[in-house]
């Protein structure tokens, strides 16, 4: 019996087992093909970006203000000084507010109504698209001020940083494991003290990713500025008025007809990508460094 | 509580020695659950008593009711009496801080706080007391010499204490613990993540310090308790069925079940 039933059962696991490779040939092939795809777009972004911008590139465009159409010098500094203000300000008030609010939804009754009340908008502030927030602060800022200026730019942006640290804070205190927190209760710690010294540093670093992607996403973005921050030709040193930035610099200059205009867009386009990027790289490094 | 009513004389609360710590009539809830069923035991001076029972059996819970542990969960409740020195923890008006102050904690995963080993120390410290440096370097030196870690980590103390082995990380934790002075140290498995030399030091450190303070450990190994413990406690289901010299309890279980469980014929 068990002679003419093993070489039967072999060969049916053998057929089992072909067909599991193939599918597992199919499905490798496919998942990296999804990610040529991917990669294929995006070489070809910062291909173009390179290509285009690298060009430009110029001690100038540092030291000199957006020139006047159809002139040969010039550079970006107004825009990437107001751009650099404005993003500092909005993550100086939107980071302290947001980590607050994480250690709020994570420390403190992360079940109860307020906390899952304040989840859910802080979901739908995360995904509200950045031009209705750009026209909200327009709204109450702008048109009561009856002035564009850095300062309603910054709250844009402020009210992007909000929800991106919110999300990450609560997300990384809520990976630190019970046992640590109650390794410091059982000493005799204070609350306040346990979430200080304890959680917060432990999640540090995924804190401080946190914050650093959300500078990586306001740097770029152009809709919460269009109605607040607008632009400016000129050097601003306060942002009392429209300020000069990097993003609506470009979205401008890129739609001009004037070839010095379309030069210095993608060399703006340029610097943005390598700020990104410098940003996210240094997110990794945060989050790998444990 | 009818396992302990239709036994002999002798009551749950067994030890004769001067206790510690007094556990009358406790019950405890996580939600509606009853996990502790009328729970009475005196736990001795300068002994080391052990929990053991199956999983579930409601041993650790008992463990951290007596350091308030629970009540950071607010569908967690105890109910009944503990007696420290005479005065009741549940009932006490003082900061459970100040409770926990006096009874330590050390948990079955290793849990170095994200700092140097010297402030893994110090951060306890400094939550009751006020020392100048060099008060605090003999208090650190003094705790880690206790955990018989000050020779591997003299030179590193401003380390990370995760850079530790998870055997040291486990002597950092009870150093951490002894070196705010409590009276009674609660072990809860604190052997189950290491492997066998570990277990072997941690094991000769908790003989080592019964001498000074009173130690609950709680263990799913039974040749644990047997090695370590002056007296066992053995708990199923939420009753705590036998209590008495380890001894005794290996040897001579008075009840069934410790028996089938001590044999390894259930559990």
């Amino acid at each position: 019996m068990s002679m003419t039933a093993a070489p039967a059962r072999d060969m049916a696991r053998q057929a089992r087992f072909s067909r599991r490779k193939w599918i597992n040939r199919i499905a490798l092939f496919m998942a990296l093909a999804a990610m040529l795809f991917g990669m294929f777009w995006l070489a070809w972004i910062l291909w173009e970006t390179l290509r285009l911008g690298f060009g430009g590139l110029h001690l100038a465009l540092f030291t000199e203000n957006t020139p006047p159409p159809n002139e040969e010098s010039g550079g970006l500094a107004n825009a990437l000084f107001g751009s650099c203000m404005m993003v500092a300000l909005a993550t100086v008030i939107g980071a302290p507010i947001g980590i607050l609010s994480g250690i709020h939804l994570a420390e403190y009754n992360p079940r109860g109504t307020l906390a899952v009340t304040v989840r859910f908008v802080n979901d739908l502030l995360l995904s509200a698209p950045s031009i209705v927030i750009g026209l909200f602060i327009y709204a109450t800022i702008v048109v009561r001020f009856k002035q564009f200026s850095g300062w309603a730019g910054a709250a844009a942006l402020a009210l992007i940083v909000i929800p991106v640290v919110i999300r990450t804070t609560e997300n990384m205190l809520a990976l630190i494991p019970a046992s640590l927190r109650e390794a410091a209760y059982a000493l005799g710690a204070p609350k306040w003290k346990v979430i200080l010294r304890i959680t917060l540093n432990a999640a540090r670093a995924g804190v401080v990713t946190g914050v650093l992607l959300a500078v990586a996403r306001i740097f770029g973005e152009t809709a919460p500025l269009l109605f607040t921050a607008l632009n400016n030709q000129f050097w601003s040193s306060g942002l009392g008025g429209p300020t000069a930035n990097l993003p609506v610099t470009i979205f401008q200059f890129a739609m001009s007809p004037y070839e010095n205009w379309q030069q210095l867009a993608w060399v703006g386009v340029f610097l943005i990508t390598l700020i990104v990027l410098g940003l996210n790289v240094l997110a990794r490094f945060f989050s790998r460094d444990k | 509580m009818t396992i302990m009513t239709d036994t002999t004389t002798d009551t749950p609360a067994a030890p004769s020695r001067n206790a510690k710590l007094v556990v009358r009539d406790l019950n405890f809830y996580y939600g509606k659950f009853l996990a502790l069923k009328n729970i009475s035991l005196d736990v001795p001076a300068n002994r080391v008593t052990a929990f053991i029972g199956p999983s579930g059996c409601g041993k650790s819970t008992l463990l951290r009711t007596f350091n308030r542990m629970f009540e950071l969960y607010p569908d967690q409740r105890a109910e009944g009496r503990i007696l420290l020195d005479g005065e009741d923890l549940l009932a006490s008006k003082d900061d459970v801080a100040l409770i926990r102050a006096r009874i330590g904690m050390v948990f079955q995963k290793p849990t170095p706080f994200p700092m140097s080993i010297f402030d893994n120390i110090t951060f306890g410290v400094k939550l009751f007391e006020r020392l100048s440096a060099i008060d605090m370097e003999e208090r650190v030196e003094w705790a880690l010499k206790k955990a018989a870690l000050w020779d591997e980590v003299k030179d590193k103390l401003s380390q990370n204490g995760a850079s530790l082995s998870g055997g040291q990380q486990q002597r950092l934790c009870i150093a951490r613990g002894i070196a705010i002075k409590p009276e009674i140290l609660l072990l809860d498995e604190p052997c189950s993540a290491l492997d066998p030399i570990s277990t072997a030091r941690i094991e000769e450190l908790i003989a080592e310090l019964k001498a000074d303070y009173t130690v609950i450990i709680v263990t799913h190994n039974m040749q644990q308790a047997a090695r370590c413990s002056d007296y066992t406690a053995y708990m199923y289901l939420g009753d705590l069925v036998e209590f008495g010299e380890t001894e005794q309890m290996f040897f001579k279980p008075r009840r069934r079940e410790t028996e089938d469980y001590i044999t390894g014929r259930f559990g």
